[in-house]
Order: structure tokens, then C-alpha cells, then sequence
């Protein structure tokens, strides 16, 4: 079992390698990503059914002992968003096969894809801050690429941002490892939680909110949200939607670890809670200003970031539980609509509002697929969406924070309002200028590759199970959450290996 | 020492500022390398007192942290490898634009452009109205 946790980074890695290799024949790569990717949705499969059937469990690499070695740690919210995020990957591998490509770099897109996911297991993974700074700069360096493939105009614009603001963040984070190391002495998360409590509280205070700034950027929480819209809406359609499933999730994922396993009293809890519904309330309201469908769903990236923070800053079981619960049925929905975006744009060349119109006649497939994805999005029942929310607010009514509560509440029907915008605006009625694919005017049906409607079929049902599996899913997000609550007996013993 | 090179870090992390709020893409790029540098020498700073030997010569006398140069080690790679990545985008900004300045997010413009017009409409339609109700107050008081 042990030997699980370093295939999932190694085994991506290699294959990006084997990619490369293989540059003359897009169809060798095509095989070699979709074998490593199954491979790996397998062993995170693996390890989540290890996980929950023994508890946490960690690996040393080299041999070294923890805290000197470098650790890799498998609890069950690091091994349920793992496998969450790889079907995900997986799923979007596919979808960019089936993609009609004009793109230029095709030759690096394989490669760079597989080192994302690398970079994605290793954050997950990692037990050692400064390794989760590594995780970031492979899943980031890659994203770069990715995010500027093709090299227009506009994506270098939106890119220079997205670069610059990455970089920056991740030069913070440095820093702030720099410093949390000269105040305990160690780099290892679990042995910086023992030492952390000897250090004086503001200083706690300060490499707390320096964590919370830092992981903020990356998962786009308000005030530090503004360079997402701009930077995911110009890349390739298969690129912006493993973004908006992944990226900022492994942001949440971070705050998440660090905030429990350092403040283990809920130190930083009510900061959380106001970020919560600052970023729920702007991120939603700058979607509704929105004329382009990416840019609509990448403002909801940021509102729903909102709500799982909302879940952390109440800082109750039941509170992580639906956080956590919130994160694997946003994954796959969010990648959905984003997905269902790109048949749009492939059929019809825009995603413009006002260029669309009377698609649910022309094309009926993408328009069930939108509304699975956009109710889930916006919570109705039975869809996943509603399990997420339903257990939010309950445990927010639970630790009577009323307030921020009644706002979840108003944002789910203010998503379902732009829902309804793009429902209208793509589905319904004629477009008010004709879109700019010749084949796409006139009255006739829209048809999108097979391997993409398969592909977006395939996360549409992962998404519908998770409505299905709620149950199971919930009382697994509760025993995550119940680990992350007593993260000395989970995560610090099983690490240090007392 | 560990005085004088805290204030290097605070005047790389100013300079590294001052230079990433510039228009100018090369001068965004310079200010994220003299941020490199601060974090670097920041991250020896974590390091301990300076001055100790760096490598064991069998006495006991303590050594330096290895660590955190092993840690700037890393961070000066990943720092260099973007920033070459920053430079070559920077450098395909210019070809494709013929300027070196960073550019507006023209989709952004154009919501608050559209917004700004709205504006300015209501504010017109207003003004009408609010002439409308002069003039009829006028005529109110004709007969009076």
C-alpha cells in the first residue's frame, strides 16, 4: 500500500516524461495520458478505501524519518478530494481528445496536462510545508503553459496577470515558510503543529494570517479574487475547465489543512466567516454583470470558493463536514458547466449571450447537460448541489451564525438568477447578432464531437452520483472532518509515528 | 549582521513593490526578480545567526542550517525558471502589440462602459424630468 502514495506524483510525472518522447505522434501521448490518469483514479481509489477502512497513514520518503525526511500523508479528506480531482482529470483528458484542435503547441499540451496532475496529487499528498510550495510551483509552472497555449493576444494579456499574481503569491508563501521555520525549527506540518503552540501568540496570529493571505490568493477568497475572472475565461475551453474544477479547490484544500492542524481551537474562525460571505455576496454579484457565459461561471468560482469557506469558519463537525462534502460536488459540476461552455463555443464559435439563442431546439444534448450542471450549481434538489448546501446551512443554523446563513441562502438564489441568465440567454429565444461559425446559422441541429458529449456525459454522471451516494459521501465527509478536528491523534501521531 | 541583511530585506521587498505596480511589463518582471532575492535571503535569515561554518570539519562547533540554503536553493531554480517564462511572454507581448505596457481587460471595460452609460442616461432622463416638473410648476402658478 505504501508504495501508492509516491506512484500517484511519480507515475504522472514519468508519463509527461514518455509524452515529451513522443512528441511526433499525438495519438501515443492521447494513450499514454489517458493510461496514466485511469491508473491513478485507480490507486486514489485505492487509497481512499485504505484510508477509510484503517485510518490515516503516512510514508517516508528515502527512509528518511519524519520530521527530517520528506512525508507523504493520505487522511481521508486529502484521499476523497485526491480521487474527486483525478476523475476529474481524467474526464477532461478525454474531452480535450475528442476537441477539434487548431490550437498551436498541440505537442505540449499532453505533457504539460500530466505534469498538472502530478502537481495536483503532491498537493494533496504532501505532509511538509514546504513540499506543498513544490506541489504549487509544478501544478503552477505547468498552468502557465497551459493558461498561454496558443499564444494570442489576449491570453498573453490575461496571462502576464495570472503569472505575475501566482508568482507573487508564491513568493509570499516562501516567505511565510521562511519565517515559520525560524519560529519552529521545522517544515514538517505535523511537527510544526506540536511546536506551534510554544510560539508566542502574535506571532501565531501573524504566520496565520500570512497562510490565510497567501493560500487566499490561490483560492481567489475575497479581497484577493480579482485576477480570476480576467485570467481563466481566455484559455482553451479543456485548459479553464481543469482550472475551474482544481485550482482554487487545492487553495481551500490548503486553508483547510493549515487552519485545523495549526489553530486547532479555531483561532482564525471568524476572519474565515467574514471572507466567507464577502466572497459569496461579490463573487456573485459580479457574475450577474457578466455578458459572456465563461466569465458568468468563473465569477461563480469565485462565490462558491465562499461557501466552502463558510463551512471552515464554523468550525463545528459539522461545519468541515459540509465543507468538505461542498468541494467533491463542486469539482465535478463546476468542470461540467465549464465543459458544456466548450460544446457551445465548438458548435457555434462564441460564447457571448447575445450572440446565442434557441439551442435548446438545435441542440437539446448540450441544454440537458447545462441544466443537470447549473441546478446542481444553484441547489435544487435532487441534485448535488442540494445535498452541499442543505448541510451548510444546517450547520450553520447549528452554530447559530444567522447572519452569514441568511446570506448563503440569498446567494443560492442570486446563482440561480445568472443560471437562469445564461439558460435564457443560450437556450431560449434567437440570437440578437448571428454567431460567428458560418455552419452554426440557420435553423438546423448542432451536433458536437462525439468523444466530447461522451466526456461531459461521463462528469454529468459522477456529478449525479454524488447526489445519489449523498449518504455514504456525508457520513465520509463527517469522519474527514471529525480527523481534521483531532488532528493529534490523525494526522501528527500517524505522521511523526508514535 | 542579521540587522543590516533584515533591512536588505525590507528595501528588496520595497524595491520588488515599487517595481510590480509599473505599467511596464519588463519593470513587473524585475520587481518579481528582486522579490526572488528578498525571499532568499530571507529564508537564510531563517537559518539562524550568520557566520557559523557551513560545513562539518569534525570539531563541534555548530554549523550552519543547511536547510534553508537547500530551500533558497530550490526557490532560486523555480524563480529563475518563470521568470525566463515572464520574460519570453513579455517579449510576445511586445511583438504582438508593439508595447510593453500591461493592457486592460477589454471585456471588463466594456461591462463598466456599459454600466457608465446607464448612468448617464438615468441621469438625463432625470434632469428631463426634473425640467418637466419646473415647467409645470410654472404653469401651476400662471393663473395664481
Amino acid at each position: 500500500m505504501n508504495v501508492i502514495l509516491p506512484l500517484l506524483i511519480v507515475l504522472p510525472l514519468l508519463g509527461a516524461g514518455l509524452s515529451m518522447a513522443a512528441w511526433r505522434s499525438v495519438r501515443t501521448q492521447q494513450i499514454i495520458g489517458v493510461v496514466v490518469l485511469a491508473c491513478c483514479v485507480g490507486f486514489a481509489v485505492l487509497v481512499t478505501i485504505q484510508v477509510a477502512a484503517d485510518g490515516p497513514f503516512a510514508v517516508d520518503m528515502g527512509g528518511w524519518r519524519a520530521p527530517m525526511g520528506i512525508t507523504l500523508v493520505a487522511d481521508l479528506l486529502a484521499s476523497m478530494l485526491l480521487t474527486v480531482s483525478l476523475i476529474t482529470v481524467l474526464g477532461v483528458f478525454i474531452y480535450a481528445i475528442g476537441q477539434p484542435r487548431a490550437d498551436k503547441g498541440a505537442y505540449y499540451f499532453h505533457a504539460l496536462y500530466l505534469v498538472l496532475a502530478a502537481g495536483v496529487s503532491a498537493a494533496f499528498l504532501t505532509g511538509d510545508l514546504f513540499n506543498l510550495f513544490v506541489a504549487f510551483e509544478i501544478m503552477l509552472s505547468a498552468s502557465y503553459v497551459l493558461i498561454t497555449l496558443g499564444g494570442r493576444g489576449e491570453q498573453v494579456r490575461s496571462g502576464m496577470t495570472y503569472i505575475v499574481i501566482n508568482l507573487l503569491a508564491s513568493t509570499l508563501l516562501v516567505s511565510t515558510i521562511g519565517l515559520i521555520y525560524a519560529a519552529t525549527g521545522s517544515v514538517n506540518m505535523a511537527d510544526v503543529a506540536v511546536r506551534f503552540a510554544e510560539v508566542p501568540d502574535g506571532m501565531q496570529m501573524a504566520l496565520g494570517a500570512l497562510l490565510l493571505v497567501t493560500f487566499g490568493i490561490k483560492a481567489a477568497i475575497f479581497p484577493l479574487f480579482f485576477w480570476l475572472p480576467d485570467s481563466y475565461p481566455t484559455a482553451p475551453v479543456a485548459v479553464t475547465a481543469v482550472f475551474a474544477g482544481l485550482l482554487t479547490k487545492i487553495g481551500v484544500y490548503s486553508i483547510i489543512r493549515t487552519q485545523t492542524l495549526l489553530f486547532p481551537d479555531g483561532g482564525g474562525a471568524t476572519i474565515v466567516l467574514v471572507a466567507a460571505g464577502l466572497t459569496m455576496v461579490v463573487g456573485v454579484l459580479g457574475a450577474i454583470a457578466q455578458d459572456d457565459m465563461k466569465r458568468i461561471l468563473s465569477f461563480h468560482i469565485v462565490s462558491q470558493i465562499g461557501y466552502m469557506l463558510f463551512g471552515l469558519g464554523l468550525y463545528s463537525v459539522s461545519g468541515i463536514a459540509a465543507a468538505v462534502f461542498y468541494v467533491i460536488h463542486h469539482i465535478p459540476v463546476k468542470t461540467v458547466l465549464f465543459l458544456v461552455n466548450g460544446l457551445v463555443e465548438t458548435v457555434t464559435g462564441t460564447a457571448a449571450l447575445h450572440r446565442l439563442g434557441g439551442l435548446l431546439r438545435r441542440a437539446p444534448f448540450i441544454a440537458a447537460m447545462f441544466l443537470i450542471g447549473g441546478l446542481s450549481l444553484a441547489g435544487i434538489p435532487p441534485f448535488s448541489g442540494f445535498f452541499g448546501k442543505l448541510s451548510l446551512i444546517e450547520a450553520g443554523f447549528e452554530g447559530r451564525a444567522w447572519f452569514i446563513t441568511g446570506v448563503s441562502i440569498a446567494v443560492s438564489a442570486l446563482t440561480l438568477f445568472s443560471m437562469t441568465k445564461i439558460w435564457a440567454g443560450v437556450f431560449w429565444g434567437e440570437p440578437n447578432e448571428p454567431p460567428p461559425l458560418e455552419s452554426a446559422r440557420g435553423d438546423g441541429p448542432l451536433r458536437a464531437p462525439a468523444l466530447m458529449n461522451l466526456a461531459t456525459i461521463g462528469l454529468v454522471a459522477v456529478t449525479i452520483a454524488v447526489a445519489v451516494f449523498a449518504q455514504p459521501l456525508w457520513e465520509l465527509s463527517t469522519r474527514a472532518s471529525e480527523q481534521l478536528l483531532d488532528s493529534q491523534q490523525n494526522y501528527i501521531d500517524v505522521v511523526l509515528g508514535r | 549582521m542579521i540587522v543590516i541583511l533584515a533591512v536588505v530585506v525590507g528595501m528588496l521587498f520595497t524595491g520588488g513593490t515599487y517595481l510590480l505596480l509599473q505599467r511596464t511589463l519588463t519593470r513587473t518582471v524585475l520587481g518579481l526578480a528582486l522579490y526572488g532575492h528578498a525571499v532568499n535571503v530571507l529564508l537564510l535569515l531563517a537559518g539562524g545567526r550568520a557566520g557559523a561554518p557551513p560545513l562539518v570539519d569534525g570539531s563541534t562547533t555548530p554549523i550552519t542550517d543547511p536547510l534553508t540554503e537547500a530551500m533558497a536553493l530550490t526557490s532560486i531554480v523555480i524563480t529563475f525558471g518563470i521568470g525566463a517564462f515572464l520574460l519570453a511572454l513579455a517579449y510576445r507581448s511586445w511583438t504582438l502589440t508593439g508595447d510593453d505596457t500591461a493592457e486592460d481587460d477589454i471585456e471588463d471595460r466594456r461591462i463598466a462602459q456599459y454600466a457608465h452609460d446607464q448612468y448617464e442616461e438615468e441621469l438625463a432622463k432625470l434632469a428631463e424630468l426634473q425640467e418637466l416638473d419646473a415647467l409645470n410648476d410654472l404653469e401651476v402658478e400662471e393663473p395664481s
